[in-house]
């Protein structure tokens, strides 16, 4: 079994839709979500707040430095992720498939480094 | 004699790695013991003879190879303990199991998370045995660029767990259309290079044709494999005759006596077939067996004029509902320029537009140069020139813009 990053992008300057819109894509997850967790491919997800409430720290040099916001400027950001556990790449594409479907959105499936 | 070691090597090469890859799972480990087992063959048969089952020879030479080598690994890396254990002796086999290892290879080397140039790459290199000079050299790039990104394919394969498997039966067409797009894509860049100095890169569309054979063994049931090794024998019996005096000639001009008839009764066969197939399943044909449905109907008349165009403008109507793109539609236009005429022929081109393709302005100088338009047809070929990098295509196309009148 290997581990899978299944990561979902927005775009910075879309806004977020109303909560009515949204309400079918919550309960389109939520329902991925369960079948996840049914065939017991689930290791952990979740969804993030606003990019613009995002903080970075660098302590790489002398002393650590706090700013705000993401630590580079890009047109997408992530939104929110899967863990998953699949036999291999074409499980783990199968899930994102399903996925992308649920949330309206591009997903990217990158392997854990093994252990 | 190393020519002979050479062709039994490329034919053997494929089933070698694939083999070692399921016995080891490992590319690099296969792919490095083949390499090695090639070396010592190399070096062993003009001494001894060629051994009276090569493959089996090379296989278990491979094999041999690649337990050395993770021997002396094992000291640093213990995770290796795992493949030598089950290690077996099982003899080569000609047909089963080893050929449903190329199979899997196969679908590994085209497998869609890895970037179309790569498939073609990983292909000509684990299943074609062509070196990675070699590859480098068709395509055109610097060959470090080559290894680069065969190196990375590899690397995905391995870290993102792409499986060794041939995939299920919901998959397998969609699957199945990668591999001959990889196939396809081989040949083509064989028979029309699209740059270097060869108008015709024999190499490639043998390895494509090999491929397409292999292909045809594992799965003869796959109506689309049939079409397009038809296709491909269609095209390349036509090879003798399609380039002369370092120009490329148009088929109308071809000496179809030149044709090689073999190839071309081959193909006529596995069109007959796919015909036959799809009106007993009642599955209408695909994109490749149109194709070489056209291409049968090109091989089978004696010259350009007494071609069944009305056939062919039907079957390219058929492609248009598959293939549904700008391409299908230019060579549909050229029928039907042999049937309504040249200006008709033209009308259905304009409106194309394809400005970047060299054979839409080819097409488009050939009708005004017979409706007598030269000024237009001159400037056309002049965009047709521009537009390849072909040295055989551009000096045919120089010549009929230095035949036009005016």
């Amino acid at each position: 079994m290997a581990e899978y990053l299944l990561s979902v992008h927005h775009d910075y300057d879309t806004e977020f839709p109303s909560l009515e819109e949204m309400q079918p894509v919550f309960e389109a997850v939520d329902r991925f979500n369960q079948k996840v967790r049914d065939a017991g491919a689930w290791v952990f997800a979740g969804g993030l707040t606003p990019v613009q409430q995002a903080t970075t720290v660098d302590n790489t040099g002398d002393a650590p430095i706090v700013s705000d916001g993401p630590y580079a400027e890009s047109k997408e950001y992530l939104g929110g992720f899967w863990v998953i556990q699949a036999a291999d790449l074409d499980e783990a594409l199968q899930w994102a498939k399903e996925g992308s479907a649920a949330c309206r959105g591009k997903v990217e499936v990158r392997p854990f480094q093994g252990e | 004699m190393s020519g002979d070691v050479e062709r039994i090597f490329r034919d053997e090469f494929g089933r070698v790695v694939a083999s070692l890859t399921r016995r080891f799972g490992d590319l690099d480990v296969a792919e490095e013991a083949a390499g090695e087992a090639l070396l010592a063959a190399l070096e062993r048969w003009p001494v001894d003879g060629v051994p009276p089952n090569p493959g089996g020879w090379l296989t278990t030479t491979a094999v041999r190879r690649a337990i050395d080598r993770i021997r002396r690994e094992q000291q640093r890396d213990a995770k290796h303990q795992a493949a030598l254990m089950i290690h077996d002796d099982t003899p080569h086999e000609p047909t089963g199991a080893v050929d449903d290892d190329r199979l899997r290879l196969l679908f590994t080397c085209c497998h869609p998370a890895l970037a179309p140039e790569a498939r073609v790459a990983l292909t000509l290199r684990l299943l074609g045995g062509l070196t990675v000079a070699e590859i480098a050299a068709a395509f055109l790039v610097p060959e470090t660029t080559m290894a680069q990104r065969i190196t990375r394919a590899k690397a995905k394969i391995k870290g993102a767990h792409i499986p060794y498997r041939v995939p299920s039966a919901a998959d397998l067409a969609d699957r199945l259309a990668a591999v001959l797009t990889v196939v396809y894509l081989v040949f083509n860049e064989g028979y029309l290079a699209s740059a270097g100095d060869a108008p015709i890169r024999a190499e490639l569309t043998d390895e494509a044709i090999r491929l397409g054979r292999v292909l045809r063994t594992l799965l003869p049931d796959e109506a689309e494999i049939a079409g397009l090794l038809a296709l491909m024998l269609l095209i390349d019996a036509r090879r003798p005759s399609r380039v002369a005096g370092g120009e490329l000639v148009p088929l109308p001009e071809q000496d179809r006596g030149g044709w090689d008839r073999a190839l071309i009764a081959e193909g006529h066969a596995l069109v007959r077939e796919c015909l036959d197939r799809a009106r007993r399943t009642g599955r209408p044909p695909g994109r490749y067996q149109l194709l070489a449905a056209v291409n049968a109907v090109h091989t089978d008349a004696p010259t350009w004029a007494d071609t069944d165009w009305s056939q062919i403008a039907a079957l390219y109507d058929q492609l248009a509902a598959v293939d549904p793109g700008p391409v299908v539609a230019l060579n549909r236009a050229v029928a039907v320029a042999e049937l309504d005429g040249p200006a008709v022929g033209l009308a259905a081109v304009d409106r194309l537009g394809l400005t970047a393709y060299h054979a839409w302005h080819a097409t488009r100088a050939d009708l005004l140069r017979r409706l007598g338009r030269s000024g237009e047809a001159r400037a056309a070929y002049d965009a047709a020139i521009a537009a390849t990098d072909n040295p055989a295509e551009r000096a045919f196309l120089a010549r009929r813009r230095g035949q036009l009148a005016g």
